[in-house]
Order: C-alpha cells, then structure tokens, then sequence
C-alpha cells in the first residue's frame, strides 16, 4: 500500500508523484488533502490532493522541498513506499454552477486548483484559470489547466511567461473589464490570497481561500490548525481548509505559521546529513 | 496473626533522578511484596471490589492466587474478562472503584489491588507463556467493525475474538493505542507496555488497519454492507479552549497538541524525530484534571524551570487522581489555586510572554457538588510565562457524528447510546469518550466491554 508508482520532477525544487491508494482516490474530492508520514520517524505533513484517479486506484501529490519531511519525502523513489498515508482529509470544495469562476493558483497552488477546475467546468462554469509563479521555470500544471479551463491567464514576476505581474493584476484587469463574477476561488501563499480578497471585497465578489495552517493529526483533536474567521475559531483540518476568504483573519494566520521556523532549518540540516548530502 | 492495616506501597524513583527522563516512577512490587500484600485480602464471601470494578475482574480470585505465589494463574485468570491488565493497573483510578469498595478500607488501609494487578500482568509480560495466550479460534463468526484502537475499541474487539468473531479496527491514526499512545505520557504508561497488550488483543485474531478515518474514508452505512456490526469508539478529540484573548499567540497549545507532539510524534527524541516543539523556562498548565498533571509533569521533563498549574477552584476540587497530583507538588509544579487566566500578552515577536489572571473564591455547591469559584472583582495579576497549555478538557470527536446523519448525539455532541451502548442506528453500538466526553481508560474499557456482550447477543 501507499507505493509511489510515478514519480516526475516538476523543477528543481517540485515534484508530482502518483500513488497507489485505491481506498482514498475512491472516496476523494476536490479540495480535499492527505496527511503524509513519509517514514516513521518524520512529520505528519497535510499535501493536498493534486488530482485522483478512482478507475485505477491513484491519487496524484504536488509537493515541494520546503522542510525536513518533505526532503524525505523526495528520498522515496519510484517504486518505494510512504510509510503512512491518511484521507480524505477535510471539507470538500462546494462545486455548483454559479455563472463565472475566477480560479486563482500560484506557486504550488497551481496544482492544487486542478481538481477544482476541473470540477467546476463539467458542472457548467464558464472557468477563467489565472496562474502565476517568480518566474517560467516555477510554473507548473500549465498544459493540463489550459485544457480543462474556458480561458488561462499566465502572470510572472519578472515577466518571463505570461503577463509581468502578479496574478491579483489579472484580476484587477477582469473586474474592470465589466465582467460579471460569481466567485473566485483562491489557492496559494498566504499573500496572495490576502491580495486578492483585498481585491474582490469592495466588489462584493464572494471569495474563497484554501488555508495551510501548521496540522498534526489533522482530524480535529489538536486544534494547531486553528484559524480565525468572521471572530470565530475554527480547525482548518475540518471546518476548511476552504473558507469565505473576506472573514479570514489573515495576520492571526501568518504568525501561527511561524513559531517552528528555527526548528525547521535544524531539522532539515539534520536529515541532509542523513541522507547524505543529496 | 494480627490484621496489617496498612498496605504496602510500592518503591518510587527520587524526584532528582525522575524529572530528568521519561522513565516510570513507580517500581512495581517484588514478587516478596506482592505475596505480602496479597495475603493481607480477607477473601470476602461477598466481595463487594468487583461491583467496583467496570470490567468485572474476579479480583479475590486472582489475589488468592498471587498469595499462594502463582503469577501465571493468576494472570490468566485476570486476563478472562480484561485484556489490558498491566495498562489498568497503572492508570486505572482504582481508589473510586474496586479498592474503594474493599472492605480493609473501613478500618485501615484496602488492599493495593491496582499494585497487584500491575505486578501480575508486568511478571506475565516478562515470562512469555508456553501455550497459553494463543486465543482458541472457533469457528469463524460473523464480522465486526470497530472503529478506533483506543481501550474502549481494544476492549470490544479483545472480547469478541474470543467469542470467535472476526473483528477489523479502523484506526485514524498512524500509531495504535488512541489515547493510550497519545495522551497518556511515556512515564506513566510506557509504549512498550501498551505495545504488549495490543500485540495480544491481535494474537486473538483481531485485525487492526490504521490510516483510516472512518467517515472519510468509509462510512458507518458502507461498514454496515460489510460488517454485521459496527462499534465506534472513537474518543474525545476535540480541545476546549476557554476563548479568551491572546489564547492563538504561538506558544499557546492545547493539551492535545502539546501531548500529540511529545508523546505520539516524539518531539522529546528531536531532531532524531522530526516534529517539533517549543517549551519555554516558564509554563502555566490550565486544568485541574489528569491531562493537565501529565502535561506540567511533562514540562519538566522537558527542560521548564518554574511550571504552574492554574486552577480556579482549590486542590481538593481538582479531578486530578490523588497520587498523581501529589508527584506533581514533590516535583515541584507550582499550584495556583484559585486562578483564572483572563487574558495572555505577547512579547515584540508575538510569542506569549504573560498570564493576565483574576484571583477566585468558592461559592456555592454548583450541580456537580463542587463549589463554585467566583470571581473577585479587581483582583487581576500578571505573571511571566512563555508556554501555555490548555488543559481544560475535550468534547466527543464530532467527525462521524458529522458524516452519519442518522446517528443521534447530545447536544453537546455525546453519540446517544441505550443501557446496552446500542446507538439511533440498528447494528451500530459506541462507548468511552464519544459518548461520555473526557472520562476515564476504565470506564471506556466497560463500554467497550458491555457492547462485545450485545453484538454477540445481536449476532447470535
């Protein structure tokens, strides 16, 4: 169980792996997330579900080395096994067709919207994807959004691919443009979503955002995941991870993602030196 | 022979030496002492222990056969009704049931049955049976569902392998045990001991598939077309918080978390195990209760120099078992009794740097029977802290009550269960913490217990 059955790197520092886990593709949908254990000794890390496969019995994970955990996580090669994998994991997105949606991805939020989109667009959407990472190389899921979108829209920081800018200048650019938008989902850093509801709430657009707050067990008992929204707190875990992005209290997130950081770097030279230096 | 009044109690490691691993306190009787001890029981006619006892362990029984020095027997005959001995008799709150009951206690001391019971089943553990533990497998029964590995679900699926039941728990998490493994720390449950007895509960036949989340993944309805019955057990995850500002600053967990990271993820083995935690020099424990001692115990072990237990009523309110509370003061966890925390502020990184608390005094008897701590008006102090854990209870987990809309709960989100634990949905039975909210190992293992007997009764 839990084999790794494909394994591509995306660039330098993001991978796509496909695994064999017919129990959580079976009952997986979008907008949910896995907790990964990639050996017994690692983290418990929450990776969203990337895309699913029920026929054949695969889910598929983006990830990037940002930490110890997922440094060996990307020690597991093909054919290898992860010691433990846990979901369907949380809330699924509310997919219905609202008229337009404005999908928003950056960084490895792009691959995370897939199912979304997809999701979205066969219910009867019209979908405009818009996508944006530093530069072309940190650009992933282009290919695979543009066909299961109605329109895509490319930004890069330094101009690059696509527009020079950020995503949120696309969607400055739509709003203006007198188009009509029922929703935008927002999937990346915590920044950009912060932007973009910025964007979006004097034009009263309803926007959601898909929070990752630091998990553990990631079913509702630790609350480490807590997160403000509208005055209340709730468990990312299992109220989210998608909330209604405008009542989101976005600094009270920003500083519970920090409190580790130190011990993280401690972790992952630790690991480096395990693995030997690769 | 003059009748000894007082038990023996067993050897403790020096508080110098404990605070500074994870290692057990308690020693554990000589096999001199336990005979000694046992020998003290009267052997009641009508003993009135095993009324106390929620899994009804044949308590004079199994003394009687410790006194005549036969640890085996007597183990096997412990181990009839209760499949998690060497666990009960270490966290089991023996002086509110069966020893409570003991008639020695009228007159001196009852008979240390929790020591024994922990004697016996450490001696078993320690001398592997030739033939005995391998369960007789009857005929393969129907199939059972139980969902969690905590003791409510160990005790059901312990109790009907034996009746030849073919049973499979779900657990959620990676590591087997619930709270067990999770919440009770390493010195006063060591793993490997847990570790033990859930390798016996599966030599019964008992089947245990973890990373999975019942609900998500599969739900009671889809258990039901494959299992005959169906027993939840799936504990009280869900903290309280006490919603006051500042309790999001970093440095604030819940006793959850904080106990999660040490004891399941092993935070305490760093950077050997990968995730993290930070424990400051000063830590405040909320609580009164079990979790918040082994949660200030535990900060000591960890490195803290001055740890406080906030309480808002006094020592003798609190539901912290006696003896755990009395390691807690010779460690030298300070109690502020009398204490509500208002309010926590933050240093210039954002990092909880101090308590705001109101001073309390006791009122009333509220419905509990407890008096009421009431506040004093302008009695606010500050104290320096930079960890806070908050240790004030849980709720039932409210994930499968979420997921099963016919299954009826409390409105506090207990699972709603008959005398015999069946739930609103025929086939479906629960017991322990989802439908008590945060109680005791025991009485989890009684429900998990009383429900083996109805499924095999359903079933028959």
């Amino acid at each position: 169980m839990n084999r790794i059955i494909q394994k591509n790197k995306i660039n330098e520092n993001i991978f796509r792996i496909v695994i064999d886990a017919p129990h959580i593709a079976r009952a997986a949908k979008p907008g949910q997330f896995v907790v990964v254990v990639p050996t017994e000794k690692a983290e418990r890390i929450p990776l969203t579900i990337a895309d699913f496969d029920r026929e054949k019995g695969t889910i598929t994970i983006i990830f990037q080395i940002v930490g110890a955990t997922t440094k060996v996580l990307d020690s597991i090669p093909a054919g290898g096994e992860i010691a433990h994998l846990l979901g369907p994991l949380g809330t699924p997105s509310h997919i219905e067709n609202y008229g337009t949606v404005v999908v928003i991805g950056g960084g490895v939020g792009i691959a995370e919207i897939y199912p979304a989109v997809k999701a979205l667009k066969a219910i009867g959407n019209e979908v405009i994807t818009v996508i944006g990472a530093r530069n072309r190389d940190l650009l992933i899921f282009q290919n695979e959004l543009s066909v299961v979108s109605c329109q895509l829209l490319v930004t890069t920081d330094d101009g690059s691919a696509g527009r020079k800018g950020f995503v949120s200048d696309e969607l400055k650019d739509i709003i203006a443009s007198g188009k009509k938008i029922d929703l935008v989902l927002a999937v990346g850093p915590v920044p950009m979503m912060r932007v973009c509801c910025e964007v979006t709430k004097p034009h009263g657009i309803k926007t959601v955002v898909s929070l990752n707050p630091i998990m553990l067990d990631a079913t509702g008992m630790c609350g480490a995941c807590r997160v403000q929204v509208g005055g209340k707190t709730k468990f990312a875990c299992v109220d989210g991870p998608e909330f209604d992005g405008h009542q989101v209290d976005f600094a009270d997130l920003v500083a519970r993602l920090k409190p580790f950081k130190d011990m993280e770097k401690r972790a992952l030279d630790h690991v480096c030196r395990l693995l030997g230096g690769k | 022979m003059a009748e000894k009044k007082i038990r023996l109690h067993m050897a403790e490691r020096s508080v110098e030496e404990r605070v500074k691993d994870f290692n057990e306190v308690p020693q554990g009787y000589t096999p001199e002492q336990a005979i000694e001890e046992a020998k003290r029981c009267i052997q009641c006619k009508n003993p009135l222990c095993i009324k106390g006892c929620p899994v009804e362990v044949n308590i004079p029984v199994f003394i009687k056969l410790v006194a005549e020095g036969k640890f085996a027997e007597a183990a096997e005959k412990i181990k009839e009704t209760n499949a998690l001995p060497a666990i009960c008799g270490r966290v089991c709150p023996q002086e509110e049931q069966c020893e409570k009951e003991c008639i020695l206690g009228k007159r001196g001391e009852s008979i240390a049955i929790g020591n024994l019971e922990r004697f016996v089943a450490d001696w078993a553990r320690k001398k592997p049976s030739p033939a005995g533990h391998k369960a007789t497998l009857l005929s393969q029964r129907e199939r059972v569902a139980i969902v969690g590995s905590g003791p409510a679900g160990l005790t059901c699926a312990g109790d009907l392998a034996r009746m030849g039941y073919q049973v499979t728990i779900f657990e959620s998490l990676h590591v087997t045990g619930g709270v067990l493994t999770y919440g009770i720390p390493e010195f006063r449950l060591p793993k490997a001991i847990v570790n033990l007895e859930i390798e016996y509960v599966k030599s019964l036949g008992v089947e245990i598939k973890t990373d999975m989340l019942v609900g998500n993944v599969y739900t009671i309805q889809e258990l039901l077309k494959e299992y005959k019955a169906v027993f939840i057990g799936s504990g009280a995850g869900l903290p309280k918080f006490m919603n006051i500002p500042g309790e999001n600053l970093d440095g604030v967990y819940s006793a959850n978390e904080y106990l999660f990271r040490i004891n399941m993820m092993k935070a305490w083995q760093f950077p050997e195990y990968l995730t993290p935690i930070k424990i400051g020099k000063r830590v405040a424990v909320v609580g009164g209760g079990n979790v918040a001692m082994d949660s200030a115990r535990v900060s000591l072990r960890m490195g803290a120099e001055e740890v406080y237990i906030f309480y808002r009523r006094t020592q003798e309110e609190m539901p912290a078992r006696i003896e755990e509370i009395k390691r807690a003061i010779e460690e030298g966890i300070i109690f502020k009794i009398l204490t509500l925390p208002v309010k926590y502020h933050a240093n210039a990184s954002g990092w909880v740097s101090e308590a705001e608390c109101r001073q309390m005094e006791l009122g009333e008897p509220d419905a509990s029977g407890r008096r009421r701590p009431v506040e004093i008006p302008n009695s606010d102090f500050r104290i320096q802290i930079d960890t806070v854990v908050v240790a004030i209870g849980n709720l039932p987990n409210p994930l499968i009550p979420q997921n099963t809309p016919a299954l009826k709960t409390e409105k506090w989100g207990g699972v709603i269960i008959t005398e015999e634990g069946l739930t609103s949905i025929p086939g479906v039975y629960a017991g322990g913490d989802i439908v008590r909210g945060a109680a005791t190992v025991i009485s989890a293992m009684g429900d998990g217990k009383r429900a083996a007997k109805a499924i095999a009764a359903l079933l028959d």
